[in-house]
């Protein structure tokens, strides 16, 4: 017996009905493929950089690269976030960061012995020492370069656990500080982040 | 030919020279960095250049030597600037970089 449809049926058995039916599922499959992959390239078009930068140490030495680094990245034009933590939250503070020290002994680069470095008072020594060396290098200040960092909305945030656990009072704080962020906040952005340091 | 290669050369002055003041009349804005050190030129031609236009030029007038590499990679790793040239002068005795950065279209 022979119809229309068994003589144009493929090798395969198929009827012009079945092809016809496959290519208009593979054509529904193409466009929704399409639509998923304009969807990856519009997020990979984001060529927007984001950096975290975990800051932990608050010594007069310590405190630069964070700031250095995020006032550069802002200058790139990237989205930057400083999570403070612990002593780095001396950064921000505003009374303490004018006065951040730098410490004598523990630095085998310093021009006194550690024996002698652990003077009392030696601290404020060596503080001096570094201080005018800044100066005299023109190297900004820490109060400079924190204003700078403000102004180019690096986003500066000072850990909420540690601003509890140093006893201090987030009015201590710079106004444009974000308090109250915790691990998680820091974590998520930094999983956002293209580059991620702790200092 | 020596007397060939001077003219050569004479000409390649000329035409540098002209390319420099070409570029100097160009300059839309002048930055002055002397002395300022690692990061403040940059963080400065940055913060200069969000005041500028599309097709203005900047120069960065410093005395950091490092502003040399700092300011080319800035300017290569940033959407909307693009370094021109970039040359060391001797100003009474102290070098200074000046560097020209260019506010793209």
């Amino acid at each position: 017996m022979s119809t229309d449809a068994d003589e144009s049926a493929g090798d395969d058995g198929f009827t012009p009905d079945d092809e016809a039916a496959e290519i208009a599922e593979l054509r529904a499959r193409i466009d929704e493929l399409e639509e998923e992959l304009a969807d990856v390239t519009v997020e990979t078009d984001d060529d927007q950089k984001s950096m975290v930068i975990v800051a932990t140490k608050g010594t007069l030495d310590m405190a630069y690269p964070p700031l250095i680094l995020a006032s550069t990245a802002a200058a790139f034009g990237w989205d930057v976030t400083v999570f403070h933590t612990f002593w780095g939250l001396d950064i921000l503070h505003e009374e303490r960061s004018k006065d951040l020290k730098l410490s004598s002994v523990g630095n085998p680069n310093m021009p006194v012995p550690n024996a002698i470095a652990s003077i009392p008072g030696m601290d404020r020594v060596t503080t001096k020492m570094m201080r005018k060396k800044i100066a005299d290098n023109e190297t900004a200040s820490i109060d400079e370069l924190l204003d700078t960092c403000f102004a180019m909305d690096v986003e500066m945030q000072a850990c909420q656990m540690t601003i509890e656990l140093m006893d201090y009072d987030e009015d201590d704080f710079y106004d444009d500080v974000t308090v109250g962020v915790g691990a998680a906040t820091a974590l998520e952005a930094m999983a956002e982040a293209d580059i991620q340091l702790l200092v | 030919m020596p007397i060939t290669d001077t003219i050569i050369k004479a000409q390649y002055s000329i035409v540098q020279c002209r390319h420099n003041m070409s570029l100097e009349t160009d300059v839309t804005e002048t930055l002055d960095v002397k002395g300022a050190s690692c990061p403040m030129p940059v963080v400065k031609s940055k913060q200069a250049v969000d005041d500028l236009a599309a097709g203005d030029l900047l120069e960065v007038v410093a005395t950091d030597s490092g502003s040399m590499s700092d300011i080319d990679g800035w300017a290569s790793g940033t959407d909307g600037v693009s370094l021109v040239e970039q040359e060391e002068r001797d100003e009474g005795g102290e070098t200074v970089y000046v560097h020209y950065v260019q506010v793209e279209e």
